[in-house]
């Protein structure tokens, strides 16, 4: 939820890091370049004029890919995977001709192996820059795991990567055995393989598509999470400030019953495995009051069990006592607590509003007194009203708990 | 809130909406010293302005009130008497717990009135602790049940005295009726709540945080 935008511009010299955005090789020109405040390409030349004396130039230039470390990604995702990213063009061109310069060097002072290897190894690493290199047609330019798995990467470009690495394979085996051994070689090998493929292969695909199920999965958390923070600054906000205005119950009711629904539903727990829970049956009977009655219902529920039928009925005579504080209290607002505890379920309906004498009460509340007590009795449990006119009422429950429902 | 001066407000909230509210709600009853939209704005207006109470939302880009706690904390003496009363239109249980244990001396809800805003106003001002029967009910069910292994007793466990004020004003009980119900003072009230506030804070029970985390309860 914090950003930490804008962290840098603190130091006055920038730490010596291998650049991230601007680099050749391993970045370290750019790095020592910013570190020195100076262009980059004054480094680089210094570097190669540093080679031309005895290589110092190079050596100096390893021991700062090794010793500097890489630059911080500023940018927006943190700690990204590394996924295997390709080389930019400059990049390709500086080490083609790096090769080139490598190739000769060794063909000059004599060191140049027979061109029965060249082939080959030519071979293999067009095909394997095929395989791994960038094309256009693929909006993420990555070849991942996932995009063969999902049919993203083309087919075609997979296998002509993949036949030239075996041809090159071929060649290296042809030029060094004769012909006559070649075919129980291939043979061997394709066998080998196949077998290996086999034995591997339905498992590693597994692993593949769980990847990518967790990775989905994950975006969709994300993305939820997001909403939730845009929301959650937004509408609830609104949602409060018009609760706050003290013009209209109804209105308040109203932006409530809104709160509730959208807060349900943003941070909406799984719905348990085994079925309703009493915490979620509360909640709900809470919002059915608040939406009808126009009150507030402050619930508050410690520990949490399962709804059986004696849990539910419990539930029941809650709501009923609930409800009978909201329209007879003269009060906007009724607390509701409910603990479960090692051996029963409490449940405590509050109200500060007018109350009255249990002694003498009159005969229509005498019939909800009685709808509650007597639900509760015939579940085993117990309920007792204390009521003192003018100081409020609290409705007391009691259901023992026989079987071990209590969960943590 | 019978004292003589009265007491010094500053508001920090990123909605202009909500302040200006809290300004004309709290107005009669209390002297609004200043207000603040962002995390660093709220650091050195409180720092200047030195305030009794500030009113400070949960949720703010830039760290949120836990960040406005700890700027005004580290910003030297001046910061060190203020205290804090956090608002939020969330009672989400990581929220609350995470703003109390940063140093926050009490919790309510954005949708309170403004008599009941002032009210709790008062009492953290006096020193006191605002404990929602909501807050109350987060205790009880963090602290329920034998700790696994209490690695300090004086902060990982409730007393039978302290659970039985909580679970009072979890039921709605205000700290007067439960100071009758217990045949006890008010003041002694206040002190089990201050007391439990204090374990909040600094209780390493390993459950506190797992719950807090883990439950996503409104």
């Amino acid at each position: 939820m914090c950003e930490h935008a804008g962290v840098a511009q603190v130091n006055a010299r920038p730490r010596l890091e291998r650049s991230r955005s601007d680099r050749v090789i391993g970045g370290v020109a750019a790095g020592v370049a910013q570190h020195l405040g100076i262009e980059p390409i004054v480094v680089r030349i210094a570097f190669v004029a540093l080679t031309l004396a005895a290589g110092f130039g190079v050596v100096s230039y390893l021991l700062l890919w090794v010793l500097a470390p890489q630059e911080v990604d500023a940018g927006s995702a943190p700690s990204r995977p590394r996924v295997l990213g390709m080389p930019s063009t400059r990049q390709a061109m500086g080490g083609g001709l790096v090769l080139i310069g490598v190739v000769l060097l060794l063909v000059v002072s004599g060191f140049w192996f027979s061109d029965s290897l060249a082939w080959p190894v030519s071979l293999a690493a067009i095909g394997f820059a095929i395989l791994w290199a960038r094309s256009g047609e693929e909006g993420r330019g990555r070849w991942s795991l996932e995009g063969v798995m999902t049919g993203q990467t083309s087919l075609p470009r997979v296998a002509i990567g993949s036949l030239l690495i075996v041809a090159a394979m071929a060649v290296v085996l042809a030029n060094n055995y004769s012909l006559a051994a070649a075919g129980p070689m291939l043979l061997a090998a394709a066998v080998a393989i196949g077998g290996l493929g086999l034995l591997v292969g339905p498992w590693a695909w597994n692993v593949g598509r769980e990847l990518i199920e967790e990775r989905s999965q994950r975006v969709r958390t994300e993305a939820r999470a997001e909403m939730a923070a845009h929301l959650h600054d937004s509408v609830l906000q609104t949602l409060a400030l018009i609760q706050r205005a003290p013009e209209s119950r109804e209105m308040a009711s109203l932006a409530r019953t809104q709160e509730r629904e959208l807060r349900a539903w943003l941070y909406g727990r799984a719905p348990s495995v085994a079925g309703a829970r009493l915490r979620d049956a509360i909640d709900a009977m809470a919002g059915r009051v608040e939406r009808d009655q126009h009150v507030k219902v402050e619930a508050v529920v410690v520990g949490d069990a399962e709804l059986d039928e004696h849990v539910a009925a419990l539930v029941a005579a809650v709501g009923e006592a609930t409800l009978n504080a909201a329209r007879h209290s003269g009060e906007t607002e009724v607390s509701v607590y409910v603990e479960v505890e090692a051996d029963a379920i409490s449940a405590f309906i509050r109200d500060h509003g007018t109350g009255f004498d249990p002694a003498a009460v009159a005969s229509d509340r005498r019939g909800i007194a009685d709808s509650i007590i007597g639900r509760l009795e015939a579940h085993g449990g117990m309920a007792a009203v204390h009521s003192t006119p003018g100081d409020g009422t609290e409705v007391v429950l009691r259901l023992p708990v026989t079987s071990p429902r209590k969960t943590a | 809130m019978s004292t003589a001066q009265r007491v010094r407000v500053f508001v920090v909230d990123d909605h202009e909406l909500f302040r200006s509210g809290v300004r004309s709600g709290l107005g009669t009853s209390c002297e609004i010293v200043g207000d603040a939209g962002s995390v660093d704005e709220a650091v050195a207006g409180i720092l200047a302005a030195t305030p009794d109470v500030v009113l400070l939302d949960v949720h703010m880009p830039a760290g949120g009130g836990r960040a406005v706690i700890e700027g005004v904390r580290a910003g030297g003496a001046g910061g060190a008497s203020v205290q804090f009363l956090a608002l939020s239109v969330s009672d989400a249980a990581e929220d609350v717990i995470g703003i109390i244990r940063a140093g926050a001396r009490g919790y309510v809800t954005k949708s309170i009135s403004a008599d009941e805003l002032a009210a709790a106003v008062g009492r953290i001002h006096d020193g006191d602790v605002v404990f929602s029967p909501r807050l109350a009910g987060f205790v009880l069910d963090a602290f329920a049940g034998e700790a696994p292994a209490p690695i300090d007793p004086e902060l990982d466990l409730l007393t039978a005295r302290e659970r039985e004020t909580l679970r009072y004003i979890a039921r709605g009980y205000t700290y007067k009726e439960v100071a009758a119900e217990l045949h006890l003072s008010v003041k002694t009230v206040e002190t089990h709540v201050s007391a439990v506030l204090r374990k909040l804070q600094l209780s390493n029970r390993y459950e506190l945080t797992r719950w807090a985390s883990e439950r996503q309860l409104i």
